[in-house]
């Protein structure tokens, strides 16, 4: 599966704005709508929420993309994602503020630097998560 | 309106800002290969930091798995990578002229050739593919070349070894298995064959 390296900047740019509104307003049920977004994008990105719109709205303006990308990273990073939506979701909604707006930050900064800069941080760790974490292979 | 939130969204954008611009500078940035002179580029480091780590590399080479390289020596020298720049190793502890271990080397599938382009990689890294493409041009390019992928996930004790904390990191070997050379993100095709003159 490979997937528009585009379409994956616009999606990150929407998740951008959701995210700014989750942390401005503290709108507890717009987390879990974006976790459920990140869920479903995850399973097959082609299906996400955001690649939908990009592809009705602003692939016919732009044309068929010239480089693809392999699908795996971004939905590693789509599950990184959900995870850390989650846990805020959980956190807006059962009055833990707090625990909503850090993890909520945190997602902001990842979805911030793919969508300005296509730098996927998820990604960037795994490496370092997993010699850390993994005893051998 | 939450007023934290508020302040959180600014403070993530202030130091989302900084890591993206520091990236996007350092990131495939061509340096003059004149400044690539060996022991130019970078300031020998403190010995204080290093000085176990080598020990331990050195009293290590006569062991067949060496990698007993402590974790926050390699984590210091690992501080002074940048993304897409292929610096002088001299910083790091499993190549201050060391010649790695023929085990691990073998292990790695690294043959015999006059200069090796030693890349790891992982399933979750859209870079991988940039560097994959560049290093083996290169090595069809190059006469004597090869270029050898691993996955780091299945090789986490030569990962820990030689200090890769990122994916795509690519190492440059030269024909005793000295590690010349390192470049974390996609280094520039130019700069890698400027590289691989130094070694041949």
């Amino acid at each position: 599966m490979e997937l528009d390296p585009r379409g994956q900047r616009f999606a990150a740019t929407v998740t951008s704005v959701v995210l700014v509104v989750v942390l401005a307003t503290g709108w507890g049920w717009l987390a879990l709508a974006q976790a459920v977004v990140f869920a479903i994008t995850a399973g097959d990105p082609r299906r996400g929420p955001y690649a939908s719109i990009y592809r009705a709205l602003l692939l016919p303006r732009l044309g068929p993309p010239v480089e693809r990308e392999p699908a795996p990273p971004v939905r590693f990073a789509q599950l990184v994602g959900f995870s850390f939506m989650a846990v805020a979701s959980v956190g807006y909604l059962s009055g833990v503020t707090t625990l909503g707006v850090v993890f909520t930050a945190f997602g902001l900064l990842a979805a911030f630097l793919n969508a300005a800069f296509g730098l996927c941080l998820g990604c960037e760790a795994y490496l370092a998560i997993r010699r850390m974490t993994a005893r051998n292979v | 309106m939450d007023p934290v939130g508020i302040g959180a969204v600014v403070a993530v954008l202030v130091i989302g800002l900084a890591v993206g611009l520091w990236r996007r500078r350092v990131d495939g940035h061509l340096r003059p290969v004149s400044a690539q002179a060996p022991g130019s580029a970078a300031p020998r480091p403190d010995p204080s930091l290093t000085a176990p780590a080598s020990g331990a590399v050195a009293a290590d080479s006569a062991a067949t798995v060496p990698a007993v390289v402590s974790e926050p020596a390699a984590f210091v020298a690992d501080q002074r990578e940048e993304p897409g720049v292929i610096e002088d190793s001299g910083t790091d502890p499993s190549a201050a002229g060391q010649r790695l271990d023929a085990a691990l080397l073998e292990e790695l599938g690294v043959g015999e050739a006059k200069a090796t382009l030693l890349q790891f990689s992982s399933a979750f890294c859209a870079p991988c593919r940039a560097v994959r493409r560049v290093s083996s041009e290169v090595a069809a390019m190059v006469p004597g070349v090869q270029h050898v992928e691993v996955d780091a996930e299945s090789h986490l004790d030569a990962v820990r070894a030689l200090g890769i904390w990122r994916t795509p990191t690519l190492l440059v070997l030269d024909a005793e298995g000295r590690v010349s050379r390192r470049a974390t993100g996609v280094p520039a095709k130019p700069q890698l064959i400027a590289a691989l003159g130094e070694v041949l």
